[in-house]
């Protein structure tokens, strides 16, 4: 029977029988309606995307005030669109690693300061211009130029030169930085026709669809290149269109309603009640976003690591996971690193322990209540998240007082301002990249005043290093010193939950960023 | 038509000009107070002294305020809104598309809402006091106590979710045909309508409610006119002015006050453009819709006012 059965599931994926008549027969085998639906979804992967249609996503993050400019994109609509229209040199692989794109492969010399990029030969514009070196060479110096206020400016902060040579292109660094080719998946270094410099946004890219509709804040469409150079990979719809859904409830509703193909930013609230609508499937992908509880290492009483020690263990992650996430999202180690990130080795996990916790809050010394400031605007969920965590200290005989901020203004008075506060990082790609960003003695946004020069060589040491299992166990070293001595207590990481309607086909996973990191308009298809 | 009438109505324009000329100025003062400058909101970080020096060259930055706010208004008598800080846009023609926007779905929501309104409110006076009455007035004051949003998701929840026969989502564009541009606005129109119905639908019952006190009602009722002839011949006419004073309040909403509407219903008009441009400080832009809805709400007064002076039939036939 089974063998009947992938045998129709077949058949209907090539298109020789009808949907409706393959579950008539399977309910003629004695299959239940969902076991063969969940067959028939395999054999449409296995058969291969299907050409042609429109898919559509309905997405929050839009504003009217938006460019095609990929230096100054900064929300989520135009970051996915870029990825519709345009491509960048690499790309963050799904399952880790670097996916090549526009350049073929990337080499380093042995002190990681200077990086060959080949650039794929016959890759064309959508103007019909072949890609060179030198528009490669023109995109990496507007970005790195600080009038055109990119995005990715300091991420190529460490670039000394950029020349051609012959196909390639040669990148010299300041310093040695093992992780330059995913500092080039950066999504605003997008390559463009002499780097964008004369129109810088044309909208014209190398991506598998060419700018067709260009309303921002309300409405982009895109329609396939016919010149695109991997189409088996990607662009399998004929259009692509993205709607501009800022309210979550609309967005439900226009899916449901068939209106869009998939929408991003499901709320965790809802989740489980768009889990049940019929044809809808809940896309989560695990990703670098974390909520952390930021104490200022360098201001009493979270100075005294006995104290810091004590919250740490005070915190039941489990708990806040299932509350606050409804398990969407997977438990914190009090490091700004999980395994979605390259090179990441697994720590013991911190368990709440509350009598080992009060054990080390007597041992501080610290008497009195603890003020810990929150807002709406730190996390969704943040003011509970606090109470939460008020209720498992109290456990632990700590006394927890709640400050709640007004949203406007959280960011600039109390973030990286106040000694306790709760706060929101979405991630970075590389985990040298998340450490300089926020836990260097240097950094700006260095949000727990966690200042070691002992990490600080750790980091750069790890930065220049080429081989690879030295370079994990240096980051190994430093997530403990984060676990154990930082002053970051991090309850969960988020993940991104996506939702897509009946018939899309061609989901990948990926933790980089929300709608498969923005892939999903171009490697899915539709199934009829 | 006599001279009095000509003479109030052109008084009445005319102080309308005058008003919206302060307005532009208070709108342009408004604007200049706010601190820090243009040149550096623009920059940014990135601001060296010769790239602002030329930057303020180059918008006139540097020529007094007076000087500023003519080259301004001059502009703006010649259609030129000036353009976009944030997107670089040419304002006029973006705004142009979204002006007609919202003026589409504000006509298609007054076309039904205000008969709708005035009749209920007529048939409301008929059956005064009555079950009808009670049962128009609760479902009225019903409608506009839910919050729009509230309004905006149940009709979503009906027609678009469960019967899937109007879209949720109303995006439009120039190209859209007019028969699916007037199905895109169905749900939006009737939330808005369902807002703003009480309000006239009330009004218009009070307003006559008044009137029907009067002695000269009593004769017609004594003459023997049948109650809803009374009502349309003789009360209705002469409560027409405070009925057509609150018609415009409620266009005026229509038009400037809908952004929660047009988020919900993902309508590209004007409040959504406003919204996004004031979270960005795009002053040039803040500047043009403020002026364009003082606009409107001053042209709409004005024409209430006429309204009230024509349907006073002491002026309409002077001794």
């Amino acid at each position: 029977m089974s063998k009947e059965l992938e045998y129709l599931s077949r058949r209907v994926a090539s298109g020789k029988l009808s949907r409706r008549d393959f579950l008539g027969r399977a309910a003629a085998l004695g299959v239940a309606a969902p076991f063969a639906n969940s067959l028939l979804s395999s054999a449409a992967r296995a058969a291969g995307p299907v050409k042609g249609g429109t898919l559509k996503a309905g997405m929050v993050g839009g504003a009217s005030t938006d460019s095609l400019d990929p230096a100054l994109d900064a929300s989520q609509v135009p970051f996915a669109f870029g990825k519709v229209w345009g491509e960048t040199l690499v790309e963050l692989a799904p399952g880790g690693g670097v996916e090549y794109l526009i350049a073929e492969e990337i080499g380093a010399s042995d002190d990681a300061k200077t990086w060959t990029m080949k650039i794929r030969k016959g890759v064309q514009f959508h103007n019909g211009k072949e890609v060179t070196p030198d528009d490669v060479v023109a995109t990496l110096k507007r970005h790195s130029d600080e009038k055109s206020k990119s995005g990715a400016l300091g991420v190529l902060k460490g670039i000394d030169t950029i020349k051609t040579d012959g196909g390639n292109v040669v990148v010299t660094l300041k310093d040695p930085n093992a992780d330059l080719p995913y500092l080039m998946a950066d999504y605003h270094l997008i390559i463009q026709p002499n780097g964008g410099m004369d129109k810088p946004d044309a909208g014209i890219g190398t991506g598998p669809y060419k700018v067709a509709i260009n309303k921002p804040g309300v409405k982009y469409g895109g329609e396939r290149f016919a010149n695109y150079w991997q189409p088996d990979k990607y662009g399998h719809a004929d259009q692509v269109e993205i709607i501009i859904i800022n309210d979550a409830t609309a967005r439900t509703a226009a899916l449901q309603g068939g209106q869009v193909n998939m929408i991003n930013r499901v709320e965790p609230k809802i989740v489980d009640l768009v889990k049940r609508l019929p044809g809808v499937t809940i896309r989560a992908a695990s990703g670098r976003g974390f909520y952390p509880f930021n104490m200022f290492c360098d201001t009493a009483p979270f100075d005294n690591n006995d104290l810091r020690m004590a919250l740490k263990l005070a915190m039941d992650r489990e708990e806040m996971l299932t509350k606050i996430l409804r398990g969407y999202g997977s438990v914190g180690n009090d490091m700004p690193v999980n395994k979605a990130y390259p090179l990441f080795t697994e720590i013991e996990q911190r368990k709440f322990d509350p009598e080992k916790a009060a054990a080390l809050y007597k041992k501080s010394g610290h008497s009195g209540s603890i003020l810990l400031r929150t807002s709406d605007v730190a996390f969704p969920g943040a003011v509970d998240a606090a109470q939460l965590y008020q209720q498992s200290c109290a456990k632990a005989g700590i006394k927890i007082e709640i400050k709640r901020e007004p949203g406007d203004g959280y960011w600039t008075e109390v973030w990286n301002k106040q000694p306790f506060s709760l706060s929101y990082w979405g991630g970075r790609p590389t985990q040298d990249q998340m450490y300089s960003t926020a836990y260097l003695s240097t950094a700006d946004w260095n949000d727990t005043h966690f200042k070691r020069p002992d990490f600080d060589k750790m980091v750069l040491a790890a930065r220049g290093e080429l081989d690879e299992a030295k370079r994990k166990k240096i980051y190994r070293d430093m997530g403990e010193m984060m676990r154990d001595e930082g002053g970051l207590i991090v309850p969960f990481f988020n993940q991104f939950v996506d939702a897509t309607g009946k018939g899309v086909e061609g989901w990948v996973d990926n933790p980089a960023q929300e709608l498969s990191n923005g892939h999903a308009l171009i490697q899915c298809w539709l199934q009829a | 038509m006599s001279s009095p009438i000509l003479r109030l109505v052109a008084q009445r324009i005319l102080l309308g000009m005058v008003l919206l000329l302060a307005v532009s100025v208070l709108i342009f003062a408004g604007t200049q107070i706010l601190p820090g400058d243009v040149a550096q909101a623009i920059l940014g970080q990135a601001a060296t002294p010769e790239a602002l020096a030329n930057l303020r060259e180059q918008l006139g930055l540097n020529d007094p305020a007076w000087l500023r706010y003519l080259h301004w208004l001059g502009g703006i008598l010649h259609g030129d809104f000036g353009t976009a800080q944030s997107s670089g846009l040419d304002i006029a023609s973006s705004i142009s598309t979204r002006l007609k926007n919202t003026l589409f779905l504000a006509a298609c929501a007054a076309i039904v809402a205000v008969p709708l309104a005035v009749i209920l409110g007529l048939i409301a006076v008929r059956y005064r006091n009555g079950f009808v009455d009670k049962l128009i007035s609760g479902l009225a004051l019903a409608s506009t106590s839910f919050p729009e949003f509230f309004i905006g998701y149940v009709l979503i929840f009906v027609f678009a979710v469960h019967w899937q026969i109007f879209p949720s989502i109303s995006t439009v564009d120039e190209s859209t045909p007019f028969l699916e541009r007037l199905q895109a606005v169905v749900l939006p129109a009737t939330a808005l309508t369902l807002v703003v119905l009480a309000h006239m639908m009330r009004m218009t019952r009070a307003a006559i409610l008044n009137v029907m006190q009067s002695a000269y009602i009593e004769t017609a009722e004594l003459k023997g006119l049948k109650p809803f002839d009374v009502i349309r011949k003789h009360a209705f006419p002469n409560a027409i002015a405070p009925i057509v004073n609150v018609v415009m309040l409620n266009l005026a909403y229509l038009i400037v006050g809908v952004v929660v509407v047009e988020v919900i219903f993902v309508y590209p008009g004007m409040g959504q453009y406003l919204v996004d441009h004031v979270s960005k400080r795009d002053v040039p832009v803040v500047q043009a819709v403020g002026l364009i809805f003082a606009a409107v709400y001053i042209t709409l007064n004005i024409v209430a006012d006429i309204a009230a002076i024509v349907a006073n039939p002491r002026l309409r036939h002077p001794k």
